[in-house]
């Protein structure tokens, strides 16, 4: 499934507190903006772009409970059917001295199923290449990449951007489509800036 | 906006200095950039050889088998299992930095978290070492697991706080490691981004996984750090409760206490925090990094060394006086002759805890000393020998006269072959963490730069004006302008 060649106008910001009025008014003047890199988690920004929260949770929750399960079904399995063992006459379903074993299997299928679940959302793994707008993204600077359609005027875009306090703007064309080994083919990188980090 | 960025001034700043985002990168990527220093290949040629010696020492211990070391008949586990206890110790001040001080809304923890988890995951590789050669027959080492095999199945038994320990440590251990490296994803990508050469390029690029830095991605990252610090904050207090268990489930006189596991705990804590004390000492020296890792860091952190050094301290006091109330003969002996008694074989390592472990980090209650960083050195060297001392009092003088006085051993002491193993786990400790320092960014980087705006120094200077303000005034402009 590739998404095929896109291109973006591409704004980037110095400074948070400029870069939320320009989101604020990108997207009320009906740009699509297609996503915002920055170096470190900003607060709200989510909340500011429109996007939904997050279930990751809610798979982290449910990873935990498996593994809840699988401990206490394995070990009451094994020792009450498979092979009782008589350990000094004590009962053979001894819940209490299992419990150790089982909170760890909750966590550990927890925090293993949520980090999988996390890569694979975000589509990140070792040999993924990704189409990076700008190389300061993750240093100091916000970059905002716009989807142009067809009735994007580029000029426009830009100029807004201009007067939303962008600090460097350009165009860049980029797949959307994303997966293992393929991607860097047909990209075409920030050639086209004018600076060519 | 800025409402929610504001921070007193009163509260000390978390990074000093004249800093912008592009600075704070400069700062905490460069040592990775240049070529390491002398220094850092003497300490790196010297653990190298220490980890060497231990590979012998383990070779010899596999070849001849446990007679290469000292145990005898009723002292079992002598130093290896107190070297593990002391190890996993060590190994808890990460996750609590990380987890727990997030929890808390620590932000001094950022300049710390990352170093500290590093820190914890190499403790926690050293302290698996113990148990898994002390098995002798290492390469049965896998009968641990529990899996259907062709012994009848005979499975290992879920009810031993041993396997407890199997499923503890591992799960610590993977737990741990997952949420450090998803932690420097972000920051592997800003070294990915800074390099110059192809090579560099490449294997940073792989590291970071393809980090873009995008939103939603973010927005993830977030959510999956409060969760494994979530998970990781009651897993954290339960290793070392399973650990403590060990002991407190048998019926060896001073061993078989219910103060176990949170005086085990806080003890993990106490220990954990003074090793990162020694590492965060030299690292911000030899990095330059004093900007980023203050004396305010090192001041909450003796506050950490204080406190829990005074539970540790209660801890031995309520065990010595319940074995006493307790008026059971064996638990009173262990305690009065076995240790407490000066002029006991060992009472001597009974005496230098309660010196390093009780008294000492008392003098942490002067702030003069809780920032003063040649003393807070020293102190956490006192105060990780301490805490080996307390495992080595805790497992040889309970164990070096059982009940049967024919069969009371002579004087334990380690062979060579069993320090060899000790100083290597030394070696393989310090050869990660310098191979750490010199290629993983030490401090997270997109960590500082979230607190950078509230917590550092030039940008809380901005706050004077607006503190001087009327408060209303102040409030009525800053929620219009937010708006």
């Amino acid at each position: 499934m590739a998404g095929g060649i896109k291109k973006f106008v591409v704004g980037c910001f110095d400074d948070e507190a400029v870069l939320f009025p320009a989101v604020k008014n990108v997207r009320r003047a009906g740009y699509k903006i297609h996503d915002v890199y920055t170096p470190f988690p900003v607060h709200g920004l989510d909340h500011a772009l429109g996007l939904r929260e997050t279930s990751l949770h809610t798979a982290g929750f449910i990873y935990g409970i498996t593994g809840t399960t699988t401990a206490l079904t394995c070990i009451s399995w094994i020792f009450t059917k498979d092979w009782p063992l008589n350990i000094g006459g004590k009962p053979h379903f001894a819940l209490p001295a299992w419990i150790p074993i089982t909170f760890e299997l909750t966590v550990l299928f927890a925090a293993v199923g949520m980090v999988l679940t996390f890569c694979y959302l975000c589509q990140l793994s070792p040999f993924v290449k990704k189409h990076h707008f700008h190389p300061r993204a993750t240093d100091d600077l916000f970059v905002m990449a716009i989807e142009c359609t067809e009735k994007t005027n580029e000029a426009e875009v830009t100029a807004f951007l201009e007067k939303a306090g962008a600090i460097e703007i350009n165009t860049q064309n980029a797949e959307t489509g994303w997966w293992i080994g393929r991607y860097d083919k047909v990209q075409k990188l920030y050639a086209e800036t004018e600076k060519g980090y | 906006m800025s409402l929610l960025k504001y921070e007193s001034q009163i509260r000390e700043p978390l990074v000093d200095g004249n800093k912008d985002y592009h600075q704070v990168t400069e700062d905490i990527i460069r040592p990775i950039e240049m070529k390491p220093s002398r220094l850092w290949y003497i300490g790196f040629y010297i653990s190298v050889a220490l980890l060497l010696f231990g590979v012998y020492s383990v070779y010899r211990e596999v070849t001849y088998g446990i007679g290469q070391w000292n145990l005898n008949k009723t002292i079992g586990w002598g130093w290896d299992i107190t070297n593990f206890v002391w190890w996993v110790g060590i190994g808890h001040a990460g996750t609590l930095i990380s987890a727990i001080l997030l929890l808390f809304r620590q932000g001094w923890r950022t300049g710390v978290n990352r170093a500290a988890e590093a820190m914890t995951i190499f403790a926690v590789m050293c302290a698996g070492q113990f148990p898994i050669w002390h098995m002798g027959r290492v390469w049965m080492a896998f009968f641990v697991l529990p899996y259907p095999n062709s012994r009848g199945p005979l499975w290992v038994n879920f009810n031993s706080p041993l396997l407890w320990d199997v499923f503890a440590i591992s799960t610590y251990f993977t737990v741990s490691l997952l949420f450090w490296y998803s932690g420097l994803l972000p920051d592997l990508a800003t070294v990915r981004d800074r390099a110059k050469t192809k090579l560099r390029k490449l294997l940073y690029g792989v590291a970071s996984f393809g980090w873009t830095g995008s939103t939603k991605h973010w927005q993830r990252h977030e959510s999956l750090s409060l969760v494994l610090a979530g998970l990781s904050t009651p897993l954290v207090l339960s290793v070392h409760t399973i650990v403590s268990f060990d002991f407190a489930t048998s019926v060896v006189p001073g061993w078989h206490t219910t103060i176990f596991p949170p005086y085990f705990v806080a003890g993990a804590i106490f220990s954990g925090f003074a090793m990162v004390q020694t590492l965060m000492i030299i690292l911000r020296k030899v990095f330059g990094l004093q900007d980023y890792i203050t004396l305010g860091h090192i001041e909450a952190m003796n506050k950490v060394i204080v406190l829990t050094g005074s539970i540790v301290g209660i801890a031995y006091i309520t065990e010595l006086f319940i074995a006493w109330y307790g008026q059971n003969p064996y638990e009173w002996y262990a305690f009065k002759e076995n240790r407490a008694n000066l002029f006991s074989p060992y009472g001597w390592s009974y005496w230098l805890m309660m010196f390093c472990n009780v008294v000492s980090p008392q003098m942490f209650w002067f702030k003069k000393l809780r920032r003063n960083i040649a003393f807070t050195f020293f102190m956490s060297i006192i105060v990780n020998i301490g805490m080996w001392y307390e495992r080595f009092v805790i497992i040889v003088t309970s164990t070096y006269r059982d009940y049967l006085p024919s069969s009371w051993s002579t004087y334990y002491s380690p062979s060579i072959w069993e320090i060899g193993f000790y100083l290597g786990t030394f070696g393989l400790f310090f050869t990660c963490f310098f191979l750490f320092s010199k290629y993983f960014p030490v401090i997270a980087v997109a960590e500082i730069k979230a607190i950078l705006k509230t917590s550092g120094e030039n940008y809380k200077n901005k706050m004077t004006d607006i503190e001087k303000a009327d408060a209303e005034k102040f409030y009525i402009e800053e929620v219009e302008h937010a708006h």
